[in-house]
């Protein structure tokens, strides 16, 4: 591979998702099932550390930021998050047939959105708070032949034909070398994401797909949807939207069909003793828990 | 991806780094005996790495039947590309119904490349498997003797019990130190299978420059004893009296996220969904609210006590001794009754 003049392009695979660590009593069903609407969906949170990773390589070398997302159209938010953060094309992978797709079937899908842009370096967070499989990002790597740098804190280099990253393996490190293309997955603990400059935020405010588009058009005539896909697709703020059927994907690889895992049950957390005695706090009641607890061998 | 094939062997892939198995292997040899007994057929381990056959007989000392060897000088260091390699070969060749892989670091990274590059579901960082059925309620159809994957989901806040039943393997990777370690049996041998391994420099995608491992500092899993404490500790300097009850009774230091992410104590005591799993004899938790996450990370402990100033603090929920107090005199307290009594 020659050494590369200007820059990298990066893609940046993010996800929106529920904000499962605010979880509220609404937030589930009495049927035990998650009711998703009641949770704030956010930016996934280790995606914004591969982005800002992103953006610092564009920052340092030059060349491109790509986000992409496959979600439902209201995943435009996080493409918009992207753009605010200093994105320069946000891409929403969005069909139907889409639905119920595992892992596999998502890395399947993304792989072919990430074909379509050919970059020297994909991006990923370590996982997602949903379901913090930590999979879609070497399944893709594996769809599209490239090598793997999971779990990266740091990037050391970058020479036009090969990274050097550290990965933090939690009780140890690794430094390694790759060669582009090249897929990472990175750690939260990696950087700190910027926060969106003022004046790009108000600019990009404006980005949005033909989806949203078409939906203000039904709602005022005034508005004709190709005309303004066209004007904001000048000032580089229209969120590209791709189809199962741009992306040629195989539909026997896509949604339901394509996912091996299926949910056979789901239960809500109900964590229980099966039988709670109450200790007084004073000196006497609590000797007389820890001879117990001597006796039962629990302890000494 | 391999058809469904109900003589298919059930498979652990056995995690060595230098030489050395881990944990996790060992604690999936014994779940992985268990599924195979239900399921009437073999036990094995996969083995990958250079000069690593005298593991073979800890293997079978753990429950394997058989053990597949794959040695080869490409295989000294884990890399993602090459183990992946052999392994997607081994599974086209072996067809195994099951193959499960520890979450650890390494496993996290390998388990969806192979899944990928066979076609194959694989279901994440569960907490246990079981053998069950699965009916299709539109058709009434019932499909026996599955994989039941069971995992926490949402931030701790649902359990999935996950299948797949017309594309196999099945495979999971399962979580450290959910699985009960077995107690070796050293009349127990397994059958080696010695695997032949073509590989090359070019199947190795990357190079690495620099290592440093270290073992844990402290190791949770191995304590009979964890004190944990909270944000409700209050300070650092507080968080010593939590070191001290944990070395009266010969346990271990253990924290909530919240602890260890206000700097109380260090991230190696973390337990919870993001920190370690545990299941000591005895868990005492002081000044803990019990998050969801944290609970997930503990709630297999046999006898737990909970002190909370807070009576309605989710953690009695799970306690078996609940004490409603000011951690401050009840640890104390603990420490005093202990020294006297033991």
């Amino acid at each position: 591979m020659e050494t590369k003049s200007v820059g990298y392009d990066c893609v940046v695979l993010v996800k929106q998702v529920p904000d499962t660590k605010r979880i509220t009593g609404q937030a589930m069903n009495e049927d035990g099932t998650v009711n998703r609407a009641a949770l704030p969906a956010i930016f996934n949170p280790e995606d914004l550390n591969a982005l800002e990773l992103a953006l610092d390589i564009k920052d340092k070398f030059g060349g491109t930021v790509t986000v992409m997302t496959m979600g439902l159209p209201a995943a435009a938010d996080v493409l918009r998050e992207g753009f605010y953060r200093g994105a320069d094309q946000a891409i929403l992978v969005t069909d139907r047939r889409c639905a119920a797709s595992d892992t596999l079937a998502t890395s399947y899908i993304l792989s072919c959105g990430v074909k379509k842009l050919n970059p020297d370096i994909v991006l990923c967070g370590r996982q997602a708070i949903d379901g913090d499989t930590a999979q879609v990002g070497p399944q893709i790597a594996e769809k599209l032949s490239l090598p793997q740098i999971t779990y990266v804190e740091e990037l050391i280099s970058l020479d036009g034909k090969t990274i050097v990253a550290k990965r933090n393996l939690g009780n140890g490190w690794q430094e390694v070398k790759a060669e582009l293309p090249v897929l990472l997955t990175v750690l939260d603990t990696a950087n700190e994401p910027r926060v969106p400059a003022a004046k790009r935020l108000m600019k990009c405010k404006a980005a949005k797909s033909r989806l949203e588009v078409e939906a203000l058009a039904a709602e005022d005539d005034c508005i004709d949807v190709d005309a303004t896909c066209e004007a904001l697709e000048e000032k580089d703020l229209l969120i590209k939207q791709w189809d199962l059927d741009f992306l040629e994907a195989d539909l026997k690889w896509c949604g339901r069909d394509g996912s091996p895992t299926k949910v056979h049950r789901i239960q809500s957390v109900v964590l229980a003793a099966k039988e709670t005695k109450q200790v007084e706090s004073s000196q006497t009641a609590i000797e007389s828990m820890i001879h117990e607890l001597i006796v039962d061998h629990t302890i000494g | 991806m391999i058809d469904v094939n109900k003589q298919g062997e059930v498979w652990v892939f056995a995690e060595q780094h230098k030489r050395k198995l881990e944990d996790t292997s060992l604690e999936l040899l014994s779940k992985g005996r268990e599924l195979a007994d239900i399921l009437k057929v073999p036990l094995a381990a996969v083995l990958l790495g250079e000069n690593i056959s005298e593991l073979c007989e800890k293997l079978g000392h753990y429950g394997a039947d058989k053990v597949y060897l794959a040695e080869h000088p490409l295989l000294g260091h884990y890399q993602t590309s090459s183990y992946a390699k052999i392994i997607d070969g081994l599974i086209e060749k072996h067809k195994p119904q099951i193959v499960l892989y520890g979450a650890t670091p390494c496993g996290r990274d390998l388990a969806p490349r192979i899944a990928s590059a066979i076609k194959a579901g694989l279901t994440a960082d569960c907490t246990d498997l079981q053998i069950g059925n699965h009916e299709i309620k539109k058709t009434g159809e019932v499909y026996g003797n599955l994989l039941l994957q069971i995992r926490p989901a949402f931030g701790g806040n649902i359990i999935a019990t996950i299948i797949n039943y017309d594309r196999w393997p099945q495979m999971a990777t399962v979580r450290e130190g959910v699985m009960p370690m077995p107690e070796p049996d050293v009349t127990r041998k397994a059958e080696v299978v010695k695997e032949a391994v073509h590989l090359s420099q070019t199947d190795l995608a990357i190079e690495i420059l620099a290592e440093h491992m270290q073992a844990k500092k402290v190791n949770l899993k191995a304590s009979r004893v964890i004190v944990a404490g909270g944000a409700g500790v209050g300070s650092k300097d507080n968080f010593k009296m939590i070191w001290d009850l944990a070395h009266c009774l010969g346990g271990s230091p253990g924290a909530t996220r919240a602890a260890v992410d206000l700097g109380f104590i260090d991230r190696d005591h973390q337990v919870g969904q993001t920190g370690t799993t545990v299941r000591p004899s005895l868990y005492i938790a002081a000044g803990i609210s019990g998050a969801i996450q944290h609970q997930a990370g503990m709630s297999g402990s046999q006898k737990i006590i909970a002190i909370n100033n807070d009576p309605e603090a989710p953690i009695f929920n799970v306690a078996h001794y609940k004490i409603v107090g000011d951690l401050n005199t009840v640890v104390p307290m603990m420490i005093k009754a202990i020294k006297e009594k033991v």
